[in-house]
Order: C-alpha cells, then structure tokens, then sequence
C-alpha cells in the first residue's frame, strides 16, 4: 500500500475564525491526503501532543491574532523535544514580511499570507514528501 | 527484540505512534515486530462505539474517556487509548479526520492516546488497520481501548467482532431511522445509549428502543443463542452536552465485563476474535503465496478464455490450482 501523506491542520491562540483553516483541510483532504482536524484554540502543547500521536508527516498552522512569533516558535521547540522535527511545518495567516522572514529562519517550511492559492500549498506538501 | 518493539513495551508514544502508521501503510517488517508483542496482549478492555452519523459518538467518547481517566475527585484511574475512525473520500483517496475537535479536553492528557484513521475503503464502519491497532495498544499497557466507527447504519457491523464490549448509540428525533435500524446495528448493542438527552423526544426514543429490545428478549429465550446469554442490554440515556448520565454509562460498561470475565464469556469473545484473525491472514499468505509474476501470467492466458466464455471461472480456478 502506498504511504499517504498525513497532515495536521490546527489553530493555535485565541482567534476565531477558522474558515482559512477548513478551507485548506479541504483542499489536502481533495488531493488524497489524509487531514487531521483539531478545530479552534490549541495550545502549542496540544498541537504537539496531537502530532506525535497522529504521527504526521506535516503540521499547518494558521493564525489570525498577530501572536504568530510566540506561537509558532513554542510549536516548533516541542516537535523537536518530541523527536519530531523532521515534520514540516507551514504557517497560514496575516504575517509580515519580517516575521515570515525570521519564522523562515527557525524553520518553518512556508508562509502563506491572505491570498494564496490552494494549489500552491497542495503543490508545496506533495514537493516536500517527495524529498 | 527489535528496537521498535521494545519501545512500544516501554510507553514510548513517538514509536507507539510510528508502528500504528506502519500497520496502516502495511510495510513489511510489522509482523515480526506483532509477533514480538502479541505475548503482551489479551489484558485490555476493548469497548466499541457505534451509531448514526450525528448521534454524537465523538462527543460522547470525550465524556466517557474523561470519566474513566479517573478526573477530577475520581480513585480509579486508567490508561486509554482511542482510534477513532472517518471516512476515506472514495474520490480522492484523502479524509478530514475530525474527531479531535470533539476531543479536545482529552488532548495533552497523559492518560489518553488518540488516533484518528482513515477507513481506507473497508466497508466494515472500521478500518483495516484497526485489529492491529488496538493490539499494540494493548501491548503499550493502555487497560481500555475505545474505538469510535465511521457514522454507521445498517450493515457496519464489523465493531462487534472486534469489541467485547458494543455500545450504540443512537438520538432521538432521527425518527425512521430507528425503525430501519433494528434490523442492523441495534442487534450488536451490548449497552445501547440514546444520547442528546436533554431533547425532548429523548424519553421517547427510550421506550421505543426498550420495547423493541423486550420483543427480541422474547423470541431469544425460545432459541439457543448463547451471545447475549443472561445479559440484558440496559438503555441508558446521556447527554454527551452537559454530561447527563455519563456515570450511568460508565459503571454498565464496567458490569459488562465483569459480566463477560465471570461467565467465561470473556475468553469465548476474544477465541472467536481471533479465529478470524487466523482465518483472515490464512486466506491473505495462501494468497500472497500465489500471486507470483509466474501465475500472473498464467491468469492472464486462461483469462481469455474465461472471457470467450470457453473456459468457466470454476473450472480456470482449478487449472490454476493445480
């Protein structure tokens, strides 16, 4: 059987609006990957604890809030003390240039911001699993 | 020992995680690591939980994993693992597993261990990988498993071979539904659960079900039906939304396996369980045995002939047999 590709897509922080996040899940579930949905207000440590157990190969994170750069940096740090790192992570939402350019530099495979078409992020996931 | 193994033994959940993802992929190496930790199974409860879609099974689940996790003010305390299984898109070959978002007081609990699986095609209301799932679950030392099926009807039934405990759960206002359910998966209840209590037509939804289990009580005790024998399914009603009758629930789910350990049933659930098992990897090794590049091309041949109608599919098989 071939490997599928398993995906997290999450919310974390306070922000409610979660139409970016279904949105993509659906687009990845469209192209036959399998989408784990965690719905609004994760904390880092439930994103975490979610990606271990689902053993993903993939984390998406979109925020809203502008908390990004709190956020995401704790995201990454527990995947790495779970011994995830090799996950790739992406980061969807109203980001500024700068802080897409130092999420870049933590680690973080992609930033999309308002806009972006789901083939791209499709496109991006399957380039990343072909590695 | 292989590693893999070893580390499942010792509650690593990233290689717990890893095993589960490669009995879904069905990579090669699974069985010997299986055949190294079946001896550390047979310990847990394997409890199933099945209904309609939108009966609230998720939710359910929650409340009822969050109970016997021993929270708050409760002695006993237990590990739990949970495969919860969605839909595969018979499109794309993708899912959106979602049942975290039901879950998500019970995520980041030490306790706990969830994972979501995609159906991958099987018609059963569960997936392939989920017998051996729950098997290295049990290895791992979680003492119940939950397994939560897609949103099912009439003929997924497959949880019931698999559990050794079923509960249904179905909610009121689904009218006909119920109707056309009795002749499916209400005869795999062992505990049935009308959910959503606090609707109003739940009352209802109760008595109908009780007086359909009372008929069928009736007609058992003129036959020799030993699956449900001395066991009389109790109708609990819950409210997965404000936590109504969770107690309830939990304490019929631990009577049943009481019930199933003292009356030996326990043993005679987990034999037939695993005559399946046996009877299913049989039929898979003969063929694998078979489906060799050599009687590939060998079908191929007498495949024309099948399709001329020369040759018959039962008289092929035999040729190819030989």
């Amino acid at each position: 059987m071939e490997k599928k590709i398993r995906i997290l897509i999450a919310k974390p922080g306070l922000d409610g609006h979660d139409r970016g996040a279904k949105v993509i899940a659906r687009a990845l579930r469209d192209a036959g990957m399998e989408v784990i949905y965690t719905g609004l207000r994760q904390t880092p440590e439930m994103i975490a604890s979610a990606a271990l157990q689902e053993d993903v190969d993939a984390v998406g994170l979109s925020i809203l809030s502008g908390a990004h750069m709190t956020l995401v940096p704790r995201v990454l740090k527990l995947l790495k003390d779970n011994g995830q790192d090799s996950v790739w992570v992406f980061v969807g939402g109203i980001i500024p240039e700068k802080d897409g350019k130092a999420l870049s530099k933590i680690g973080v495979r992609a930033v999309y911001g308002p806009g972006t078409s789901t083939t791209r992020v499709v496109e991006d996931v399957r380039a990343a699993a072909a590695e | 020992m292989t590693d893999l193994a070893n580390k499942v033994l010792k509650g690593d959940r990233l290689a717990l995680s890893r095993l589960i993802t490669h009995i879904e992929n069905d990579f090669q190496d699974h069985h010997t690591i299986l055949d190294q930790l079946f001896p550390h199974t047979g310990k847990a409860h394997i409890i199933g939980v099945t209904g309609p879609s939108g009966s609230g099974k998720s939710t359910l689940v929650n409340r009822l994993a969050l109970n016997m996790v021993g929270g708050k003010n409760r002695k006993s305390s237990h590990k739990i693992g949970i495969i919860a299984v969605d839909p595969t898109s018979p499109f794309s070959g993708g899912a959106l597993l979602g049942d975290r978002v039901r879950m998500r007081d019970l995520t980041g609990n030490p306790d706990i261990f969830i994972r979501s699986m995609a159906s991958r095609g099987a018609l059963g209301g569960i997936a392939r990988a989920v017998d051996n799932t729950a098997l290295v679950m049990d290895a791992a030392g979680f003492e119940i498993i939950l397994i939560e099926t897609v949103g099912a009807g009439q003929s997924e039934v497959e949880i019931a071979r698999l559990a050794h405990t079923t509960i249904v759960v179905e909610a009121p206002g689904l009218g006909d539904d119920i109707q056309a359910a009795k002749a499916g998966i209400l005869e795999i209840a062992d505990v049935l659960v009308v959910n959503k209590s606090d609707k109003a037509a739940a009352d209802g939804t109760a008595q109908t079900l009780k007086a359909m289990l009372a008929a069928g009580e009736e007609l058992r005790a003129q036959s020799d039906d030993n699956l449900h024998t001395n066991w009389q399914v109790p109708v609990i009603k819950t409210s997965a939304l404000n936590g109504d009758g969770i107690d309830d629930l939990a304490a019929v789910v631990n009577a049943h396996r009481t019930f199933l350990q003292e009356g030996g049933e326990w043993k005679i659930r987990s034999t037939a369980r695993l005559r399946a098992l046996l009877e299913c990897l049989v039929r898979d090794s003969l063929y694998d045995a078979w489906n060799v590049p050599a009687n590939q091309v060998k079908m191929q041949k007498i495949l024309w002939l099948v399709a001329n109608h020369t040759c018959s599919p039962f008289q092929s098989v035999r040729d190819l047999l030989k």
